[in-house]
């Protein structure tokens, strides 16, 4: 298991308390797995992903553990993550398209880098850098290019290969193809998995609100609902058959290219998810579930209801009611079948 | 009827930078919006689809070409003109969120239509009038209203900032992205709404970059790129038997949820970059371009087209063909690539 997550909280301080927008989450990663991490705004997804990485001063790790390559991840301790990051865990954040600081050259900004966590090789690792341009078909003039002279997919590219220059053993990708066009999102997302299958990345988390992205890079899916997981599952079963009620409203949201609206009526889902300063007991989806009923009162368990694929809902629970146990007492079965994920060339 | 028609609408912006090169944004654009139809503008960035609705709100004039609704051109407006133009015609933008001022309720856009538009409208009838309105976008007036921006979801400021259109006597709406910033769950609701609205009878100029989108909601497709119309035709024949290399490029890359892409792995990076890359000189370059494609091409590709739009514009759009046809660079860069029909109601244009 290359990383393991168990039971993190994360909460936000606020003069009102605080909001827990990570609640109790635990899931893992096998070498080489692109993990899809998927939700509605607020969610929750972005803060469990940056919490690997960085817990900014407005947030405080409210419980839980992190393994990365069987060596504990102290994400509470800012000074100890700072000799992590960029070589264990490293981070492209959202809107990577401004991270980018407008007043250094592209190779100023990565010789800092370097300088910052004191690489003791830098002409290797520069070697390294200008392969990898080559590879993604950047050429080696856009170190010595500004940010605002290189077009979005071009900036997207570069910050990916900023951030995966150091070999990180975990990548949060958080939402790195979402302002793009539909050419240079495949780009930025064959990119991912060209880094993958070379080592440059040992495993990723890619957040993203587009599940159909996901459909394509990650080799598992989890969706998260209001600060809790709902769902997980390789992405296969996940798509074709999603069992959550939220995961099936998702996809059922979507539209398909070749489908039109006075041939099918797509729907949204009623209502919006609840407040996370105060939230409701037991499933947190209740109000907006279609199968609600008296037990969902109660916090469901993130139970397997199939091998590898885990979900909390009382109804899906009660329909497997023969195979479903709580994940926690069967974490070496989870693990064996969950396993390493085949890439994507041995799938096709 | 109220159509809008756009005849032969070109825009060349003129860059400020060192290279002063010229930016064709459009390139003699012509297409007609009825009632009742929405009109999907497909196109990566920089393909003038945000332009074409920036020239038809009159938030930019074109360089040439002409624009008309109802018959009359409409640079021909202003004053109280100007202002009926706007009653009928009007814009929804990307992010909801910089529409409002933050310091103000929500629904103060709503006040200032009535103070604009129909100040002899008295309170009790206005109020019936927004709720109306908020009906219209399944918005309940109670959840949204009296609100500050940062109270309400994306959704909900997307669909008051319709709902405000709808106050106007609107039949043409302009609809930029307007869900690219939504989440999925309410994507929907947005997008059934413009349907509904389009059976009332309103024309709506749907941009987006997001296919299936636009083929879920729209009637007639267009797709533009760099600035010019490459195909275009009723949604079902361009998206089920696309033409033009572009439009099949595209499809090829939409992310779908049960069809992968074929990725071919990029290989062995040839050589320690920089030491073997041959300069490659004018002309000369043709090899070295085939072998770098045969890696990567699909990623090459979208480098190149990225620098093309970025960059060098002038040297893909003027200079060479300018020389080589005797005419003067500026029309040359506005030419756009012959439309032809491929069958009735799907025009393609000719490969660049």
């Amino acid at each position: 298991m290359s990383v393991t997550v168990e039971n993190l909280s994360v909460a936000y301080r606020s003069r009102r308390g605080d909001v827990t927008a990570v609640d109790s989450v635990s899931f893992s990663l096998a070498d080489g797995e692109i993990m899809g991490l998927a939700g509605e705004s607020g969610s929750g997804k972005s803060t469990l992903g940056n919490a690997l990485v960085y817990l900014d001063p407005r947030m405080r790790a409210a419980g839980g553990k992190v393994c990365v390559d069987d060596r504990d991840l102290p994400i509470a301790d800012n000074g100890a993550m700072r000799r992590r990051r960029m070589t264990e865990v490293s981070l492209v954040p959202q809107y990577a398209m401004s991270a980018l600081t407008p007043t250094r050259k592209i190779g100023k900004i990565i010789n800092d880098l370097l300088r910052s966590h004191r690489v003791a090789d830098r002409a290797a690792v520069r070697l390294e850098l200008r392969r990898r341009l080559e590879l993604i078909g950047l050429g080696e003039d856009v170190l010595d290019k500004y940010a605002f002279e290189l077009s979005g997919g071009m900036r997207q590219r570069v910050t990916i290969i900023m951030s995966t220059l150091l070999n990180p053993s975990l990548l949060i990708a958080d939402e790195v193809t979402s302002a793009l066009d539909v050419s240079t999102q495949r780009a930025v997302g064959e990119m991912l998995l060209e880094f993958r299958d070379r080592g440059y990345v040992k495993s990723v988390i890619a957040i993203t609100h587009d599940l159909s992205i996901l459909a394509q890079v990650a080799d598992s899916i989890a969706i998260m609902y209001a600060g809790r997981l709902a769902e997980r599952a390789a992405t296969g079963p996940l798509v074709d058959s999603p069992l959550h009620p939220y995961t099936q409203a998702l996809l059922a949201s979507l539209p398909e290219v070749g489908v039109r609206h006075d041939q099918v009526t797509l729907t949204g889902i009623p209502g919006r998810p609840p407040s996370l300063a105060n939230p409701p007991a037991g499933c947190r989806f209740r109000d907006r579930c279609p199968f609600a009923f008296d037990k969902c009162a109660q916090t469901p368990p993130f139970a397997e209801v199939r091998p590898g694929h885990l979900v909390a809902c009382w109804k899906v629970s009660a329909d497997h009611s023969v195979t479903a146990r709580p994940v926690t007492e069967h974490r070496e079965t989870a693990d064996a079948v969950t396993g390493p994920v085949p890439s994507a060339e041995e799938q096709a | 009827m109220t159509t809008v028609k756009l005849d032969q609408v070109s825009k060349l912006y003129r860059a400020a930078s060192r290279a002063g090169g010229l930016t064709p944004a459009l390139r003699k654009v012509s297409f007609e919006l009825p009632p009742g139809e929405v009109i999907s503008l497909i196109g990566e960035s920089g393909s003038g689809k945000t332009t074409i609705g920036k020239v038809l709100l009159r938030l930019t004039k074109p360089t040439s070409g002409t624009v008309t609704f109802d018959g009359t051109d409409i640079t021909t407006y202003s004053g109280r003109g100007l202002r009926e133009y706007y009653r009928h015609v009007q814009g929804v933008f990307q992010d909801p969120f910089s529409s409002y001022n933050p310091v103000y309720r929500a629904d103060r856009v709503y006040d200032l239509v009535r103070e604009s538009y129909f100040p002899k409208v008295g309170a009790r009838e206005w109020a019936a009038r927004v709720d109306q309105a908020l009906d219209a976008v399944a918005l309940n007036p109670g959840d949204v209203l009296g609100k500050y921006p940062h109270q309400l979801s994306g959704g909900q400021q997307q669909r008051l900032l319709i709902a405000r259109a709808l106050l106007l006597d609107v039949k043409v709406l302009v609809a930029d992205e307007i869900i690219s910033m939504l989440d999925a769950s309410t994507r929907v609701d947005v997008l059934n709404l413009l349907v509904k609205l389009k059976r009332q009878g309103l024309a709506v100029l749907f941009i987006t970059h997001d296919l299936s989108l636009g083929n879920y909601v729209s009637d007639q497709t267009i797709l533009l790129r760099h600035g010019a119309i490459v195909e275009m035709g009723a949604t079902e024949k361009v998206f089920g038997n696309p033409q033009h290399e572009y439009t099949k490029m595209l499809l090829s890359a939409v992310p779908e949820l049960h069809r992968k892409w074929q990725h071919s792995p990029l290989g062995p990076v040839p050589v320690a970059a920089g030491a073997a890359l041959p300069a490659a000189p004018d002309g000369a370059a043709a090899g070295a371009a085939a072998v770098t494609l045969t890696r990567a091409s699909l990623l090459d590709e979208l480098t190149h087209a990225e620098q093309v739009v970025k960059r060098d514009l002038r040297a893909v759009f003027g200079a060479r063909r300018a020389a080589a046809s005797g005419r003067s660079q500026v029309a040359v860069a506005l030419e756009p690539p012959v439309l032809r029909e491929f069958e009735p109601g799907h025009l393609v244009a000719d490969p660049e």
